[in-house]
């Protein structure tokens, strides 16, 4: 019979789409798996499923109308993506932001890469089989989430930065709120290292996993958690200190082992991180104008920019080429999730489907970012 | 840290014909002939002393008269940013040769301004289309002087 089989049977090499419309893609992203068996010989990305060519948009718009695209791009990180422009013509045209200004857009983000950290987590709990830690994760980030529709009028692309300040200065409640959150989230962590990152079953889906070495790591351009699970130190807010990361005492989160279970847990460490930095600034925050007078037409002096900032994926950077006028000539986005996920197939070869799905969660990509 | 002075004065002991400005800014701003893009590159990538090892961006632009692409390197080790400029000979033919070998992060961004601004990096081995459609022969939508029918113009 055995015989019969061999010589009958043939194993050959065939394709499958993975996406674009798949739940484990994390959004409109194809991927075309070369496999073997279930065994992942290579991936090729096609990209573009939703581009909107947001840069071209940005050479038509003026600097104040560029900041609301941003919100689109990474709108886990919609806040970091607006201070990103703002610091980037504030520091060319030499405006000086209060003290107020600097920690309320600290703190924005801060609640920002923890609500997308738990996303993250509730996700990937999701994509390794277990669907109690997505609910878990979506009920802490709906607290945040009310926060921000308090204090700026929307749940998801905020909007809540502009050129020299804050759209609305802080509501009466915020301190309240945040502290609540703060007892509040303080409880739940370690439920979640009880629920996934202390589980045996999880853990021994990710040790191991998706292996990609410091040298790869600066090679391919990673950045952000992602790096620093290989123990890449990359952090923008420690590196390039800006806002009010100069004044507060946080660690950068860094793991050697390189593997998935390491930057799963530089994400838990970081959110721990976030958590302490909102705890020192939440008595402190200043007294002072949340938005200081700025001129009606902004132009940029001719020449080049950049401004990087610390977004949940990581090194977020924008890239201004003025020509004096009071459009952008040349703007580019730096998308952290892009330089990530061209490390994909290095990090999966030889692993299979199910492992690839754990692995692109770990890389937490967010689509509108990758195709901009 | 290293002045922006200093590291002029450092690449140019080794690698001649370069044109640098933006001394005074935060980073140092060099214009290289297309000819001598790679040689500077593994230069600055290899010198212990400068190791550029991350590519931060790389960022296609249309000049005008020509089309080029300005790169984005950064020393993990110093922190030290430094911004390169390569123009092409001109509109009609533009190609660049491809760094994807020297710094593997460059390969997808190379294929984004193939296909956005019709530069042609020379060696590489996939230019394909990546964000636009398979069919898509509409022109290079990134460069200026491109027009669409839907495009909002002001």
């Amino acid at each position: 019979m055995e015989e019969y089989l061999t010589s009958k049977l043939k194993t050959q090499e065939y394709f499958l789409n993975m996406g674009p419309q798949h739940p484990a893609t994390h959004g409109v992203l194809r991927l075309l798996l070369k496999l073997d068996g279930e065994i992942v010989q290579n991936i090729e990305m096609d990209l573009g499923y939703i581009h909107r060519s947001i840069e071209k948009m940005c050479e038509r718009d003026t600097y104040k109308q560029i900041i609301h695209l941003t919100d689109r791009l990474d709108y886990l990180s919609s806040h970091m993506n607006n201070e990103a422009v703002c610091l980037l013509v504030e520091n060319a045209l030499n405006i000086e932001i209060t003290d107020r200004i600097k920690v309320i857009r600290t703190m924005m983000s801060e609640l920002s890469r923890i609500a997308s950290h738990v996303l993250w987590w509730g996700v990937m709990g999701m994509d390794t089989g277990a669907l109690t830690s997505f609910m878990y994760g979506f009920r802490e980030r709906e607290m945040i989430n009310d926060i921000f529709e308090e204090t700026c009028g929307a749940r998801l692309t905020m909007n809540y930065n502009v050129i020299g300040g804050v759209r609305y200065d802080l509501q009466e409640n915020f301190v309240k709120r945040v502290k609540d959150f703060i007892v509040h989230f303080k409880k739940k962590l370690p439920e979640y290292d009880k629920l996934l990152s202390n589980n045996i079953i999880f853990q021994k889906r990710l040790e191991g996993i998706g292996y990609i070495s410091k040298e790869d790591a600066i090679a391919y351009g990673l950045n952000g958690p992602t790096a620093r699970g290989s123990g890449v130190s990359c952090d923008v807010r420690k590196i390039h200190p800006y806002s009010a990361y100069d004044r507060v005492d946080f660690e950068e989160i860094l793991f050697t082992e390189g593997d998935s279970y390491a930057r799963y847990r530089v994400r838990i460490r970081e959110m721990w991180e976030s958590l302490s930095i909102l705890e020192q600034l939440v008595d402190k925050i200043p007294d002072g104008e949340h938005r200081v007078k700025t001129k009606a037409v902004i132009k940029l002096p001719v020449g080049d920019y950049l401004q990087r900032v610390e977004s949940a994926r990581g090194d977020f950077g924008v890239y201004v080429k003025s020509d004096g006028q009071k459009f952008p000539y040349r703007l580019k986005f730096r998308s952290p999730g892009f330089a990530n996920l061209t490390a994909l197939n290095k990090m999966t070869k030889g692993l299979k489907i199910a492992d690839l799905v754990a692995i692109l969660s770990t890389i937490d990509v967010v689509v509108p970012d990758i195709d901009r | 840290m290293m002045t922006n002075t200093e590291l002029k004065n450092k690449i140019e002991n080794l690698v001649n014909g370069l044109n640098f400005s933006g001394e005074e800014s935060d980073f140092l701003c060099v214009e290289v002939p297309k000819e001598i893009l790679r040689e500077l590159m593994t230069t600055l990538r290899d010198d212990t002393e400068l190791s550029f090892d991350y590519l931060f961006a790389l960022t296609g632009v249309d000049f005008g008269n020509e089309l080029g692409v300005v790169y984005h390197l950064e020393s993990v080790k110093s922190r030290k940013l430094i911004q390169i400029t390569v123009k092409t000979e001109d509109r009609e033919n533009p190609s660049i040769d491809s760094i994807h070998d020297i710094f593997p992060a460059a390969f997808f961004n190379e294929t984004e301004a193939h296909e956005f601004f019709g530069i042609i990096f020379n060696n590489h081995p996939d230019l394909k289309h990546l964000f636009l459609p398979e069919n898509w022969d509409k022109g290079f939508p990134m460069r200026k002087d491109y027009t669409d029918i839907n495009m909002l113009v002001r």
